[in-house]
């Protein structure tokens, strides 16, 4: 099995469902770090089978929240002087901010120049989102 | 900075407010000569409704106000490729209040982000008309005197007619309202209203004819069944005259039962209705601009 050294201080977003996390990566915009950055593809898991795992070798700020409607699965813990100091997983945020794009050919998002594309949570159990322009419901 | 660009935006407080307000312009309209005097509305129409447009321009005419805008986008900046946002950051250099009309659903919204004054929305595509709504509010409340305990019909186009969705939203807030909904199989309801009025416990009832639910009808609201919503031809000359109103199929309404319509009609009403004393359609025009009164007095916050 591949080893990737323990962090003394950072990020662990773990249990993402396995395939998803290159996705994350990109969201997360972890290609911009100067810090060590690893992702880890189809690791092995007791409870999935397979998942990915992201490690981010620095305590960074970053929209943990969003990932909730990318994998609603996922784990954030972070690790200060070695020990999980938090741990969490993130809910579906009420907003999402230049996540998603409106499909819908006649909203004024498809037309006017650098908006913020936001989408709201309007039905939690079903995950539903919609755009707050022409309350189109968000395609995933 | 409060816009209005759905009904939902307004509580049902704030609704019987602007009745209250419309009912006494109605009243005593002399009292309101001057209440917008050196104010201005904007009108910016990026896309023409010659009819809306003269509503809300007549409105502040009658509250001593100025009007200032456009008609076509084709008159404006917008053919120059100028942004919603950098039109409507200009026009709140020049006036109190915009009214706007825009064929993009959602853009009155950007509007209300980026302005320094409030925004009314006066049709945004397919999306949403709410003074229309407020139009069709004060009709019903004249008509009937009151909002809880009715039913109401719809007729025609209910998938594609936003002046539908929006009434059923705002008659939905009042309690004991029923609703008939009358249409053609192709233009029903869509599925995620009929599943809100279901969450909600609304009693609703689905039904292709007209003559059925007429005698249970405490108002009716027609809309206009477009060739263009049909697949083929033939569908629409099968089933276009099952959704107009005649004299006839008026006989068995109740006798204080209004007929409502967003206008314009095309010939989903027959023109010998007009005399009927049910026909509200032409009162319903009168009451949309006396509710445009209320909501500019509203939203400039003149007393």
């Amino acid at each position: 099995m591949m080893k990737i050294d323990a962090l003394t201080n950072g990020i662990v977003i773990d249990h993402i469902k396995s395939g998803k996390g290159m996705s994350l990566y990109k969201f997360l915009n972890l290609d911009a770090l100067d810090c060590s950055v690893a992702l880890i593809i189809n690791a092995q898991s007791p409870k999935f089978e397979k998942k990915d795992i992201i490690k981010i070798g620095e305590l960074l700020d970053l929209d943990f929240d969003a990932l909730g409607y990318i994998d609603p699965g996922v784990t954030v813990n972070i690790i200060e002087d070695g020990r999980v100091t938090k741990k969490y997983r993130p809910q579906l945020p009420e907003t999402l901010t230049n996540v998603l794009h409106c499909t819908n050919p006649r909203c004024i998002s498809s037309t006017e120049q650098e908006i913020p594309h936001i989408f709201k949570l309007t039905d939690r159990e079903k995950g539903e989102y919609r755009c707050i322009y022409c309350e189109s419901k968000a395609k995933s | 900075m409060r816009s209005v660009l759905d009904i939902t935006d307004l509580s049902v407080e704030e609704i019987d407010g602007l009745i209250a307000t419309a009912n006494d312009i109605i009243a005593n309209p002399e009292k309101y000569w001057d209440k917008c005097k050196h104010k201005k509305l904007a009108t910016l129409f990026f896309e023409p409704s010659t009819r809306t447009r003269l509503s809300f321009e007549a409105a502040m005419h009658e509250l001593g106000g100025d009007v200032i805008g456009f008609s076509d986008a084709q008159n404006s900046s917008a053919s120059k490729g100028e942004s919603v946002s950098d039109t409507v950051r200009v026009v709140s250099c020049y006036a109190d209040i915009i009214a706007m009309r825009h064929p993009k659903e959602g853009a009155p919204r950007i509007a209300a982000m980026r302005a320094d004054v409030p925004i009314i929305n006066a049709g945004d595509g397919g999306h949403n008309h709410p003074t229309q709504t407020l139009a069709d509010l004060l009709t019903i409340y004249r008509e009937k005197g009151h909002f809880d305990n009715l039913t109401v019909g719809f007729c025609g186009d209910l998938k594609f007619g936003r002046t539908v969705h929006s009434l059923i939203h705002a008659m939905s807030r009042y309690s004991n309202v029923r609703f008939i909904l009358v249409s053609p199989e192709e233009l029903r309801l869509p599925g995620y209203m009929i599943q809100e009025m279901d969450k909600a416990g609304i009693e609703y009832e689905e039904t292709a004819s007209l003559e059925d639910a007429m005698p249970k009808l405490d108002i009716l609201y027609m809309t206009r069944v477009q060739k263009e919503r049909f697949f083929n031809e033939a569908d629409y000359i099968r089933l276009k005259d099952s959704y107009v109103l005649t004299p006839e199929k008026l006989k068995t309404a109740k006798p204080d039962m209004p007929v409502l319509h967003p206008l314009p009609r095309v010939n989903e009403i027959s023109v010998a209705v007009d005399d009927d004393p049910r026909a509200c359609y032409f009162k319903q025009v009168k009451n949309g601009k006396y509710m445009r009164m209320a909501l500019i007095l509203k939203l400039l916050g003149v007393e």
